[in-house]
């Protein structure tokens, strides 16, 4: 009955004012109280602060300037978007470019840190000694500087269009692919017999066109892909039941194959080659020098981090493990991907999403490389015409906060499918 | 006890919260308190604002500076350049973290009017050019259809140059860049055709290549870009110093009034009424300022008046080499014109 004798009767007697302080029971409380009310004057303060100050500029918080036109021009844009536009909608052109380079970033990164991890580890004394200088270059000098050395060693060694007009430069793979200092124009596909688009939202800021000839590629190829699943689940059961395996491996290729390349040849397609008209390549899809230079910089950064958090993950399941299974005559990559990687993701997600976060929150450095992200748009240009720092900046904020918020919580949604299930 | 000793706490932090709201003195109080001025300039443009190897700022804009910190401090050094990009000049400007900005910032309705500033005079009238490469062979930005443009964000030019390609239904390739050394860095390495700016700024930026003569200024101006040093609002008086100091200096080249002649000038009282107004040797202009009588005459010898300025920063023996044109004294055909001093 240790528990019935160190607790203290219920207290009996009338309550006083100094036991707030002096009576333990109540003191946390009264010190948490204070610190509350401290805190929220604190934030009183800082905002009737802020509301008086612009109010005696004469400078009322307002967000209508979002739907004034912007006029300026912006370079990549994923959407239609021209001068006349609203800063709301160059606003929306620079988060896409964000969720761009950010997604690119972490899918690089990702695979970047996982070869690096895994080949850190390597028995290969200078596969891992060079993984060992990767990690530790990238990691140990700013993000920044990264993102400005890589730009400019884009923009100093490769050829500018001028050159290729002098003949000093050539296009590379049989003339598809055009390297210059202002980025890679590449061949993009064409529809000859498109199927148009369908136009979302009218003609507000937020309009949205949707390919149908994407989408029917995208049905059909992901229509095969689930045939391909259940072809699959057959042949497990057959295997099952039997012990044979079916050979299925053409019919699951050729589901997915086929109809893709069927709709394909009835959309019509066929490649725009980049073509030197005038100051520039014409033509192709450009990806320009400042995306690649971001893009390069923030996952190779990032990659030495991940590498790091592979390695660590690795190392933290057990050499018995890898020893069972090896003793069960399963070769060495077969080790690592059946059975040490899954249980070492275990331990590499949750510190991989606060780098996938990093990773995001970098590429607002990209102003830095003149890529227009969302602050270069709606931090940058737009601040500086409409003068509203303050809503610009909040706004950023919840753009940031929100983007932020949705990467963890798809990350901690696939944390808890791959975590320790205990039933 | 406890109670009240926590109200008084409470009250004393709300005593805080109101005197930190509370109107600040004026501005030149607190310069005079600081002992010296902070002014906005650029991050590095030379000959209107650029350290030198000494450290030592030098330049068209950072005369202006040294004019006013000599009127009301009496010490043309007494200044702490603060240099601004285009995109945070203004933020420093109304957060009081500079007391005045003389950064080549162009005079226009909305940053008047919206950002509450108030643009004191213009110093620079100058308009928005095109620089490219000789060996490209273009004579004129009509021909730039389809070019890279490198652009110095966050300022007017970004505007001008989507309204001129829009006007003459040109499509281009805007490259936004946040400082002059990256615009040139890319310009120079041919990641972009043009390099466009206010044409002073690209005079000054050609004049530092290796081989100015390989590039050329297209005849199109394409905007109005008057280009003066600007106040917040809020401190009349304040407006008042900084717009009279360039105004003394704009009226002494008129006058003939010379860092060379001004010591005998305002020795004691001339022939000439307005000289002596500005010099201080007669009325009591100073004092309507709030300064003393010396406040002009400090300002001028400071760097010497406009034409000088002018002429050992941005002149034509410089290697900027800018000629005059508009901003010639009305008296040549220019556009310099000085309210009287009286």
């Amino acid at each position: 009955m240790y528990h019935m004798t160190s607790m203290t009767d219920p207290h009996q007697g009338q309550f006083r004012l100094s036991m707030l302080l002096y009576d333990s029971r109540y003191r946390s409380m009264t010190i948490q109280i204070i610190a509350l009310i401290g805190f929220l004057i604190l934030v009183f303060w800082l905002i009737s602060n802020t509301a008086q100050n612009l109010a005696d500029l004469g400078k009322q918080p307002s967000f209508g300037f979002m739907s004034e036109p912007a006029g300026y021009d912006i370079n990549q844009r994923l959407l239609d978007y021209n001068s006349q536009d609203t800063h709301l909608r160059a606003s929306l052109m620079g988060l896409l470019n964000t969720l761009l380079v950010a997604a690119l970033g972490c899918i690089a990164a990702t695979i970047i840190g996982v070869v690096m991890g895994v080949l850190r580890l390597s028995p290969n004394w200078i596969v891992s000694r060079l993984a060992a200088v990767y990690v530790e270059m990238f990691r140990n000098v700013p993000v920044l500087l990264w993102i400005v050395f890589t730009m400019a060693i884009l923009i100093e060694t490769l050829p500018a269009p001028s050159a290729f007009r002098k003949g000093e430069a050539a296009m590379k793979l049989w003339d598809t692919v055009a390297v210059t200092n202002r980025g890679v124009y590449i061949p993009e596909p064409l529809f000859s017999n498109s199927l148009g688009n369908i136009h979302l939202f009218g003609q507000s800021s937020l309009r949205f066109d949707v390919s149908l000839d994407l989408l029917a590629i995208a049905f059909v190829f992901f229509g095969g892909l689930f045939i391909s699943r259940i072809i699959k689940r057959r042949a497990d059961a057959t295997q099952e039941a039997t012990g044979d395996r079916p050979t299925t491996w053409y019919w699951r290729l050729g589901v997915v194959v086929i109809p893709t390349a069927v709709v394909l040849t009835l959309l019509g397609l066929h490649w725009g080659y980049p073509e030197l008209k005038g100051f520039n390549f014409k033509g192709g899809t450009h990806m320009r020098n400042s995306l690649i230079a971001l893009w390069l910089a923030l996952s190779l950064y990032t990659g030495a981090f991940i590498a790091e958090i592979v390695r660590a993950g690795i190392m933290a399941v057990s050499k018995g493990q890898s020893e069972a299974a090896g003793a069960l005559g399963l070769r060495s990559n077969r080790i690592m991907s059946l059975v040490i990687l899954p249980q070492a993701l275990r331990v590499i997600i949750p510190p991989l999403i606060s780098n996938y976060l990093n990773l995001t929150k970098n590429s607002s450095l990209a102003i830095a490389v003149g890529y227009m992200d969302i602050t270069g748009t709606l931090g940058g240009i737009t601040m500086n015409q409409t003068g509203r720092e303050l809503e610009t900046v909040l706004l950023l904020m919840a753009v940031y906060l929100v983007i932020s918020l949705t990467i963890s919580g798809v990350m901690n949604w696939y944390n808890e499918s791959v975590k320790l299930k205990e039933r | 006890m406890k109670k009240s000793a926590f109200l008084g706490a409470l009250t004393v932090a709300s005593i805080a919260a109101s005197a930190a709201v509370a109107q600040d003195a004026s501005t030149v109080d607190q310069i005079k308190e600081r002992g010296k001025l902070n002014c906005g300039v650029t991050t590095g443009l030379v000959g209107f604002a650029a350290p030198d190897a000494n450290g030592q700022w030098n330049g068209f804009d950072v005369g202006v500076c040294r004019a006013v910190a000599a009127a009301v401090l009496g010490d043309a050094n007494a200044v702490e350049f603060v240099p601004t990009t285009g995109k945070t000049r203004f933020t420093a400007l109304a957060s009081g973290e500079i007391d005045m900005l003389a950064r080549n910032t162009t005079w226009t309705f909305s940053r008047d009017v919206d950002l509450k500033f108030e643009f004191v005079g213009v110093n620079y009238y100058d308009g928005q050019g095109f620089m490219v490469a000789k060996d490209l062979g273009a004579t004129s930005a009509k021909e730039l259809d389809g070019a890279t443009v490198c652009i110095q964000t966050g300022t007017t030019t970004e505007l001008n140059l989507a309204d001129f390609f829009r006007a003459n239904d040109m499509s281009y390739e805007p490259v936004p860049i946040e400082t002059n050394a990256e615009a040139q860095q890319q310009y120079l390495a041919g990641a972009c055709d043009v390099y466009t700016t206010d044409a002073s700024g690209l005079a000054a930026t050609r004049a530092t290549f290796e081989d100015p003569s390989a590039h050329v200024l297209l005849p199109e101006i394409i905007s109005k870009e008057p280009l003066g040093p600007l106040v917040r609002h809020g401190d009349n008086n304040w407006g008042d110093v900084v717009r009279w100091t360039l105004n003394a200096l704009v009226s002494a080249e008129e006058l003939g009034v010379t860092s060379a002649n001004i010591g005998e000038l305002s020795a004691s009282a001339g022939d000439n009424p307005e000289i002596n107004r500005l010099l201080g040797t007669e009325g009591s202009l100073g004092e309507m300022l709030g300064l003393d009588a010396g406040w002009a005459k400090r300002a001028i010898m400071a760097g010497g008046n406009y034409g000088e300025l002018f002429a050992k920063n941005i002149g034509e023996d410089t290697p900027i080499a800018l000629a005059r044109g508009l901003n010639a004294q009305w008296t040549d055909g220019g556009l310099l014109y000085s309210p009287p001093f009286r």
